[in-house]
């Protein structure tokens, strides 16, 4: 190689590095702005995300003729403000997508940890277990379960929740099976350090990046499938408005008012968006050795 | 070979199992089937003839000791709603998913190559910038959201295409380029990633060395080393792309077995919804069975472990 194509191989390398920089911090400015709008939205909404008005129906966003007085979006079927709906419904995705991470991180971390240390038949049985359900399309399984347990908020994220721990697992198994037999651990046995200690004070901290930097992803993940049931009509139900079912909604007046379908599909797009440059970061960050 | 196939066999049996058996018990737990059927007219006696001959009445272990003998025999019982039999109901769906599905994965294999590797060729360059940018959007795209701006643009702007039904291959345009941006989005970013990887091996700067045209080194060369990666996520996104499909044979009206299962599910239609899990998840294992063989015909050296 050349000097001069060394010395241009190092530029392009820190041109991508710099434009990858720039999306970062672009996306941690859109994910910032909407955690804040959306837990400020009570305060920064321009009208109640309910309220309806039927002479202000399907008004368009406030640059476009015959739009409605200060719906700076526009308007829905019902007369209800796009925008306040938007930051009511980002506020509930949001809570809704967090919960249930917590929650099958959570499950999955345990059940990785025990069936990885323990071995044998119960971790057998568990990664039959995983398998049997990763058989299954998990928005079907999401589905199932919040049409046994009743649409509302708290069982989207049961059923979100308890899904989601198959990835968890196997990574946590994967992790502490190296772990395990690492000559720290070895050393804490013959100490005589009961299970339980070995597992939370020497394993536990070492799979917590991993379990950190999935789960960081899987937030994306959870609002989009949160999104879908709303979608579906299986999420938190009307008149409480979600990013999903704002879509479901649009789907019907698609000829009369694309604003309805552009607006909350692009804030949840870029929050999914914002999530994964950021999780990709965090990922860099943490361990980047990690396939995920 | 035959040894690898009684192990499939023996995974196949026991999803299959697992897969019923957690659906079944789910299922009685969702409140009582015969809702559907009561009407202010009807009488405690003649919803107990109903409940006796739909099956209801007899405990649970009963009710899961009959499912389990006549689901061996391919008989779910009639679906409560159409009064068809379920398995025929899901048999008849399912040619419409697996064309939606299998277009889909189509459609992102043609896509993400070329994308994939151009962004690994034009490493640096204003190419590589546009083609991350195209994955990155494509991952983050909600699809049930795409899937609404196509409608608008194509259907509802241009005029161009049909937005709802199955039929002409016009119909499949749709609602397969909605499903398949995901697993497009992936993919290449998996075809990049492997490209790069392969490309700065040795045997490549062989092949560069004994002065074969770059084309030919990228594509006979480079492109086989990454096939066995691609083929194992586009395999494992076909679970996806099924779950993908309830939702977009939502939105698009396509008669296939997601629809036909969020309906089912949504009216408490047990025979059809256990029959569906049943059915996808032997199609989903006999796959993954498929893709192994795909992999020993793809890498010799799997033939010889």
């Amino acid at each position: 190689m050349s000097g001069s194509t060394r010395v241009s191989a190092i530029a392009e390398r820190s041109g991508s590095r710099r434009r990858g920089r720039a999306s970062r911090w672009l996306s941690l400015a859109i994910l910032s702005l909407v955690i804040l709008s959306s837990a400020l939205a009570a305060i920064i909404a321009p009208e109640s995300p309910t309220k309806q008005s039927l002479a202000q129906r399907l008004r368009p966003p406030a640059w476009a003729e015959h739009s409605g007085a200060g719906h700076l979006i526009g308007t829905d079927q019902l007369g209800r403000d796009v925008l306040s709906r938007i930051l009511y419904g980002g506020r509930l995705s949001l809570i809704v997508a967090l919960l249930a991470v917590l929650l099958s991180a959570s499950i999955g971390t345990v059940l990785g940890l025990v069936g990885g240390y323990t071995g044998g038949v119960p971790e057998r049985l568990l990664m039959r277990l995983a398998e049997i359900q990763l058989a299954f399309p998990f928005i079907l399984l999401v589905v199932t379960i919040v049409a046994v347990l009743g649409p509302s908020a708290l069982n989207v994220v049961l059923a979100l929740g308890v899904s989601g721990w198959v990835s968890y697992t196997r990574l946590v198994r994967a992790h502490v099976l190296t772990l395990r037999e690492l000559a720290y651990v070895e050393s804490a046995r013959s100490l005589g350090a009961s299970a339980p200690r070995i597992v939370l004070r020497h394993l536990l901290p070492n799979v917590l990046s991993p379990v950190v930097v999935l789960a960081s992803f899987s937030v994306a993940q959870m609002i989009i499938l949160e999104s879908a049931l709303s979608f579906l009509g299986l999420g938190v139900q009307p008149p409480t408005p979600t990013w999903g079912g704002m879509l479901a909604d649009a789907r019907n007046y698609l000829d009369q008012a694309w604003w309805l379908a552009a607006f909350p599909g692009l804030a949840l797009m870029l929050t999914v968006l914002a999530i994964n440059i950021l999780g990709d970061w965090l990922r860099d960050l943490l361990d980047p050795t990690l396939a995920i | 070979m035959a040894q690898y196939c009684r192990a499939r066999l023996l995974d196949l049996v026991i999803t299959v199992v697992g897969v019923s058996t957690l659906v079944f018990f789910l299922l009685r737990l969702s409140g009582d089937p015969l809702a559907l059927f009561v009407t202010e007219t009807t009488t405690r006696e003649e919803m107990a003839r109903l409940r006796d001959s739909l099956g209801f009445s007899a405990p649970l272990w009963q009710q899961y000791l009959r499912f389990v003998l006549h689901a061996l025999q391919g008989d779910f019982g009639d679906s409560l709603r159409y009064t068809k039999p379920a398995a025929a109901l899901v048999w008849e769906t399912l040619p419409a998913t697996l064309e939606l599905t299998a277009t889909s994965l189509g459609i992102a294999a043609l896509l993400a190559l070329p994308l994939g590797t151009l962004a690994a060729v034009r490493r640096g360059t204003a190419v590589e910038t546009s083609c991350s940018l195209v994955t990155l959007v494509g991952q983050s795209m909600p699809f049930f959201w795409l899937g609404i701006l196509l409608i608008l643009v194509f259907s509802v702007d241009l005029r161009l295409l049909p937005s709802f039904g199955r039929g002409s291959p016009a119909h499949l345009i749709l609602p397969a380029v909605t499903l398949s941006a995901a697993t497009m989005a992936k993919t290449a970013r998996l075809v990049r990633a492997g490209m790069l990887e392969v490309l700065g091996q040795e045997y490549i700067r062989t092949a560069r060395a004994k002065g074969l045209a770059e084309w030919s080194v990228i594509l006979r060369h480079a492109a086989r080393n990454i096939a066995i990666p691609v083929v194992t996520i586009l395999g494992l996104d076909f679970g996806l792309l099924l779950g993908g499909a309830v939702v977009t044979e939502t939105i698009f009206a396509w008669p296939g077995t997601g629809r036909l299962m969020v309906q089912a599910i949504q009216g408490r239609d047990f025979p059809v919804v256990q029959a569906g899990v049943f059915i996808l998840a032997i199609v989903f294992v006999v796959l993954n069975a498929f893709l192994d063989l795909v992999y020993v015909w793809l890498d010799p050296r799997v033939r010889h472990r």
